[in-house]
């Protein structure tokens, strides 16, 4: 699977957002970790082929996640679903 | 192909028909509607911008918007899923809730391929076993309240006609004889 990386001051953790190209909250997702300079990997899953998406779903599903979008993963571990500023400060020490 | 301005006008009349408000920032607002034209575009219908479609109408009939789950969202939390449909309460606050996936999980998981069902077998991933875009099964269902008939996978979740529940549908059973 290709993603796009975005290259950042902070970057202590991996963060992977999966995202949909049409998607409002994911792109102020995006937004959001540009304008905090997070160093992040993105894939937009709707403009992804079939075996892609397979892996996507096992991804998010091992990890605990639910399959709604943004759904952005830090250090393989912790699941945020959703734009949500307070779990992402949280978790990337902003 | 559909513009921007009809993709808003028709969410605006929609929202004024059934008493609701589209989101209250313009930017955000403009995004949604670029969302539901993109897919409108590329599927032939506006599905949510917010959700996973597969681009067969059958398995995202549900999610078109306005989707089966936009009245009881807004019912329950004041906004649909995407907050792109609000009340009167929240588009006066501004403060959009967040609102958790209603849609069942089985419908959700068409749209990634085929997924192996079993999570705990061990090694390489098995091939996909059932074939699950073509398995949408269509059923008669009626409204026992108004008579409301509708052909589909499911019943809504509400009747478009009097906003009767889920429950109230029933599977309309026809049989076919033929005599002489």
């Amino acid at each position: 699977m290709q993603f796009s990386k975005v290259s950042g001051k902070i970057n202590k953790h991996k963060v992977t957002l999966y995202a949909l190209s049409t998607c409002v909250w994911c792109k102020m997702t995006k937004q959001y970790l540009n304008d905090n300079a997070v160093e992040y990997q993105w894939v937009d899953v709707d403009l992804l082929d079939d075996n892609d998406k397979t892996r996507v779903h096992t991804d998010i599903i091992s990890k605990g996640g639910v399959l709604s979008y943004p759904t952005i993963i830090v250090d393989d571990k912790t699941v945020i679903t959703g734009f949500r500023k307070d779990l992402l400060k949280e978790a990337l020490n902003l | 192909m559909t513009t921007l301005e009809q993709v808003r006008k028709r969410a605006e009349a929609d929202a004024k028909t059934y008493g609701y408000y589209l989101t209250p920032q313009a930017d955000l607002l403009q995004m949604f509607i670029e969302g539901l034209k993109t897919n409108e575009d590329r599927y032939g219908y506006p599905s949510c911008p917010c959700r996973l479609a597969t681009g067969n109408l059958e398995i995202d009939r549900d999610i078109i918007c306005p989707c089966d789950y936009r009245d009881p969202d807004v019912a329950e939390y004041g906004a649909c899923y995407c907050r792109l449909y609000v009340n009167k309460t929240i588009f006066e606050s501004q403060n959009l809730p967040e609102v958790p996936e209603r849609r069942p999980i089985e419908k959700q998981e068409r749209a990634y391929g085929p997924i192996a069902k079993t999570q705990q077998t061990q090694g390489a991933p098995e091939p996909p076993k059932t074939p699950k875009k073509t398995e949408v099964k269509k059923k008669l269902w009626y409204c026992k309240q108004c008579g409301y008939v509708v052909y589909r996978e499911d019943p809504p979740y509400v009747c478009p006609i009097c906003k009767a529940k889920k429950e109230m549908f029933a599977e309309i059973e026809a049989k076919v004889e033929l005599k002489g």
